[in-house]
């Protein structure tokens, strides 16, 4: 309870923070030489916060689809022989740093918003194709029985009791995955992406802490917000299907 | 889990599907522009697919070659040793290609002409490293047999390298020009994704234990990582740089033991509060999975307190701990990369330097290093999980 | 009516179930017993296709199941697992409503339905339409998923160890249950159990397995009194024989004219539990409602087999 209301202070600060940021300016001002504005001004920080949602949001929608298409494939009997690929290409891919997974999608797409896009849906499929496959290969086997039993189609037991049923599961890879992208997009600004990581760059070239604090802050908690959100949303699927998450 | 449809199999000649996505990949491949020539290291260039970018009909000969490599590849019932050979052999030629192909363009004596590996020769040679990789998984080597897959691996690379059979690529004319500087990278590097790991190690390692023995802490010190965890990690460094650079001044005797708000150190510190998080709960969670029916034993053998935590349980939580370094250590050695933002060091530099100049080249000698380090960590870290995880049949 | 001929199963080299043919008559139960890995549960899941049979055919009523499309045949079969298998994001009535709901029945038949069969399970409707399958008992779960097979009236009714997962007292009283509800649906039932007891209570035939072997099938009694094999007799448990025996006839069968202390017994009281009586109260005969009595020396020559 106290969390949740912590939750919603946080968030009340933070869209006040968006809407009128000059108004806490003298919270940044200590933490600024020589006259330094307190607070990025080149462009909006409401503007620079919803393009880089937007670019996680669409990153992180294409990667679900995909992810969870792919899950889906290789746990079907026609798609079995991919399973093992699938396992060591994500389990490799992980290890791909998400910044070089950037720099490299650079000299295929130029700057701007394209190379972040593609960084952030290719390292965005690992979790959530991790989860959706572990989800899939767990359901309860009675169930799936029972369903098979009853004369349910394929089609009709994935998308009215597996899927389902794993959803929790596939709920928290998602939830990984965006909260890396959150993340990894303020990197996208090096490569000219239209993102937070602009007011931070901004302070690292001109020295200016306040920058780099308040595009840290923005970030972070955007970040803890949405990780919240998610968890509550997993919490509830979960306990209406009667199973309660781990940890 | 038969189904109807499996039951009665079509009398269809097997075609491995993985083969098929191979042969798929590696055929679109061919299409594609192998090199990129260009005029100099800046501009774009011109895409030349592998029969026009070799001399003479060297390219045809290769052409061939990969499809035969990839039809072999469609065969259901070929050993997977001999998939291995063949995804081994694929992954020379591509290379060899590139390699003839960049020395068969640059004009001699020319130092401004680049040829660099473009889309097709990156999808070739993803193709056939996926078909390495699927047969090397499914092969299930011992640990001993994977190591040394691992160790002649890197030996070939290193030959590739060392044998100047690329050497008039454009990614190793941008290394001939700067050699000095990326060794130095290189161990700037190292450093900051080992350094911070044993930082983590020796500071992370007590805390774990510390939260393990008094429950009361737990909440606050998990909580405390847990937000340092949420700040992007272009944040946290840049936010060191100030906070180092206040404490150099104004603590006295900070500056001598070489805090500093400019250069590694900041970068240091800014991955070793990342790596703290990992170490601590796993630690944890090592410590707290010993059995306790093994924890009472140990008891009623008469060790004290001090001979089971450090006799018994921190043993038994190794496993955990060390899983906790694979994941710190290729994280660090990912994140480490933005230090070459801040002015940390490291093959960070060369990818910023490059997006600035838009040099591709220079971003490739930066990031190509640094996502072989995080495999090669990868993988060998993941080897020592397994040799000291009892008993578990582990798939990497 | 449920007719399987020559039906088996083969894996590569290894066979599972080796040719078996029996009939089952409608509204029967049949009750296929076996250690585990004696083929009982493939042969089950062969009539309805679960598992696809390598030769043989299976009949329902007059038609070939291998004609029907699998996912058909199994919407016309009922079938329930242990460990229930409900689907656990789905409410007790969407559970229960989900074949009719494939069959395409309208939405008020279907509620009706639903609202008939929770009845007939004794779970209020109006209590448990909306619950979820994790908020209910482990014996009210296995109602349910017994409920949701018979939701689109099948005419057969498969169990795949229906009673495992419940303790002993539940376990009874759902066998009874079963029992009753059986008889008034005139359900075809096939039931596969490890427990000969339960075999016993429950089928009209009982089929022994082993092996992939069916050793013997027939009605409780003549497995109990003329095992064919050595394994049959051991399964049967030998000196739980004379009980088992008894298990199966009403004193209201054997009862003789003549007249005895005590309050009557009901006359569906099995001899089982008549000789439990006789014994403890040290009495050689008791009485039987509506006239008559049953006396010791008739429950030990039932026990014995004779006179069945």
């Amino acid at each position: 309870m106290i969390a949740r209301l912590i939750l919603a202070a946080l968030a009340c600060l933070l869209v006040a923070f968006l809407l009128t940021p000059q108004s806490f300016a003298w919270l940044f001002v200590p933490l600024t030489k020589n006259g330094a504005p307190p607070i990025y001004t080149q462009t909006g920080l409401l503007s620079l916060t919803l393009s880089h949602l937007g670019l996680v949001a669409l990153a992180s929608l294409a990667s679900t689809i995909v992810a969870v298409g792919l899950g889906v494939l290789v746990t079907r009997p026609a798609g079995r022989e991919f399973l093992p690929l699938a396992r060591t290409i994500t389990s490799i891919g992980q290890t791909f740093p998400p910044v070089a997974v950037l720099a490299l999608a650079v000299p295929a797409m130029g700057f701007g918003a394209g190379p972040t896009l593609v960084a952030l849906f290719l390292y965005g499929l690992l979790p959530i194709f991790e989860n959706t496959l572990t989800a899939l290969q767990n359901l309860p086997p009675s169930v799936i029985e029972a369903a098979r039993g009853m004369g349910l189609t394929r089609r009709q037991r994935l998308l009215q009791v597996e899927l389902p049923l794993a959803l929790p599961v596939i709920l928290a890879g998602v939830r990984l995955s965006v909260v890396i992208s959150l993340a990894t997009a303020t990197i996208g600004s090096t490569v000219a992406a239209h993102t937070l990581g602009e007011v931070i760059i901004a302070g690292l070239l001109s020295a200016n802490t306040a920058f780099v604090v308040q595009g840290g802050l923005i970030v972070g908690l955007i970040a803890v917000l949405i990780y919240e959100g998610f968890q509550q949303v997993e919490k509830a699927t979960a306990r209406r299907i009667g199973q309660m998450q781990q940890e | 889990m038969a189904d109807t449809s499996l039951a009665t199999p079509v009398p269809v000649p097997r075609i491995s599907r993985n083969g098929l996505l191979f042969a798929l990949l590696g055929g679109l491949a061919l299409w594609l522009p192998l090199v990129q020539f260009k005029a100099n290291r800046i501009v774009a260039g011109e895409g030349l697919s592998l029969p026009g970018a070799l001399p003479g009909g060297a390219g045809w000969g290769f052409v061939c070659l990969v499809i035969l490599l990839l039809a072999a590849g469609l065969l259901y019932r070929l050993p997977l040793g001999w998939r291995l050979g063949l995804a081994l052999i694929g992954l020379a030629a591509v290379i060899l290609s590139l390699g003839l192909a960049a020395k068969g363009l640059t004009p001699e004596g020319n130092r401004v002409v680049r040829v660099a590996p473009a889309s097709g020769f990156w999808m070739l040679l993803l193709a056939f490293g996926l078909m390495g990789t699927d047969a090397l998984s499914r092969l299930h080597l011992s640990r001993k047999a994977r190591w040394a897959v691992l160790c002649i691996s890197l030996g070939l690379i290193w030959l590739c390298l060392a044998s100047g059979l690329l050497n008039e690529t454009s990614v190793m004319v941008e290394y001939r020009a700067r050699a000095d500087l990326f060794s130095r990278s290189l161990w700037q590097h190292l450093t900051l994704a080992f350094g911070s790991l044993a930082m983590a190690l020796l500071i992370g390692l007590p805390l774990g234990i510390m939260v393990f023995l008094i429950p009361k802490l737990r909440r606050g010190v998990l909580g405390v990582l847990n937000v340092l965890q949420t700040i992007p990690s272009l944040a946290l460094f840049g936010i060191m740089i100030p906070v180092f650079g206040w404490i150099a001044l104004n603590v006295p005797g900070a500056a001598q033991i070489g805090v500093a708000g400019i250069g590694l150190f900041p970068a240091l510190m800014a991955l070793f509060f990342y790596s703290l998080l990992p170490v601590v709960s796993n630690t944890l969670v090592g410590l707290r999975t010993v059995d306790p029916a093994v924890h009472d034993a140990a008891f009623g053998l008469g060790l004290t307190q001090r001979q089971v935590l450090f006799q018994v349980q921190l043993p038994l939580a190794l496993p955990v701990v060390l899983a906790a370094v694979r994941i710190v250590l290729v994280q660090n050695i990912g994140l480490a990369v933005i230090a070459g933002l801040i002015g940390g060091g490291g093959f960070g530099s060369f990818v910023f330097q490059g997006l600035n100049q838009t040099a591709m080249d220079l971003i490739l000698l930066g990031a190509l290093p640094t996502i072989l380090l995080a495999l090669v960590a990868g993988v060998a870290l993941d080897l020592m999980v397994e040799a000291i995880s009892p008993k578990k049949g582990n798939v990497t | 009516m449920i007719r399987i001929e020559n039906l088996s199963k083969t894996y590569g080299d290894t066979t599972v179930v080796q040719p078996v043919s029996l009939t089952i008559e409608k509204g029967h139960i049949a009750a296929l017993v076996g250690t585990s890995g004696s083929g009982k549960t493939t042969l089950l899941r062969m009539i309805n296709r679960l598992v696809e049979p390598s030769s043989g055919k299976v009949w329902i009523g007059d038609e070939d199941a291998a004609t029907i499309a699998p996912h058909l045949l199994r919407r016309r079969i009922g079938y329930a697992i242990q460990g229930h298998g409900l689907f656990p994001h789905r409410t007790l009535a969407q559970n229960i409503a989900m074949v009719p709901q494939l069959l395409g029945w309208k939405p008020r038949d279907i509620s009706d339905r639903v609202d008939e069969l929770l009845t007939l399970f004794q779970l209020d409707p109006a209590r448990f339409r909306d619950r979820m399958p994790h908020q209910l008992s482990g014996g009210q779960q296995q109602r349910v998923g017994v409920a949701r097979a018979l939701a689109a009236r099948p005419e057969v009714l498969l169990m795949d160890e229906p009673f495992g997962a419940l303790d002993p007292v539940i376990r009874a009283k759902a066998q009874d249950d079963l029992r009753d509800i059986q008889r008034q649906l005139g359900t075809t039932l096939v039931i596969v159990t490890h427990d000969m007891e339960e075999a016993v209570t429950l089928g009209d035939r009982i089929a022994v397995m082993d092996k992939g072997v069916l050793l013997q099938y027939g009605p409780p009694t003549e497995i109990l009194t003329h095992p064919a094999t050595p394994f049959v007799e051991a399964l049967i448990g030998k000196a739980e024989r004379p009980f088992r025996l008894l298990s199966l006839s009403h004193i209201g069968d054997i009862a003789v004219p003549g007249e005895a202390e005590g309050p009557a017994l009901p006359r569906d009281t099995s001899a089982r539990d008549a000789l439990a009586q006789c014994l403890w109260l040290g009495r050689d005969r008791l009485a039987v409602q509506g006239g008559g009595v049953v006396t010791l020396e008739a429950l030990r020559t039932r026990a014995k087999g004779d006179g069945a």
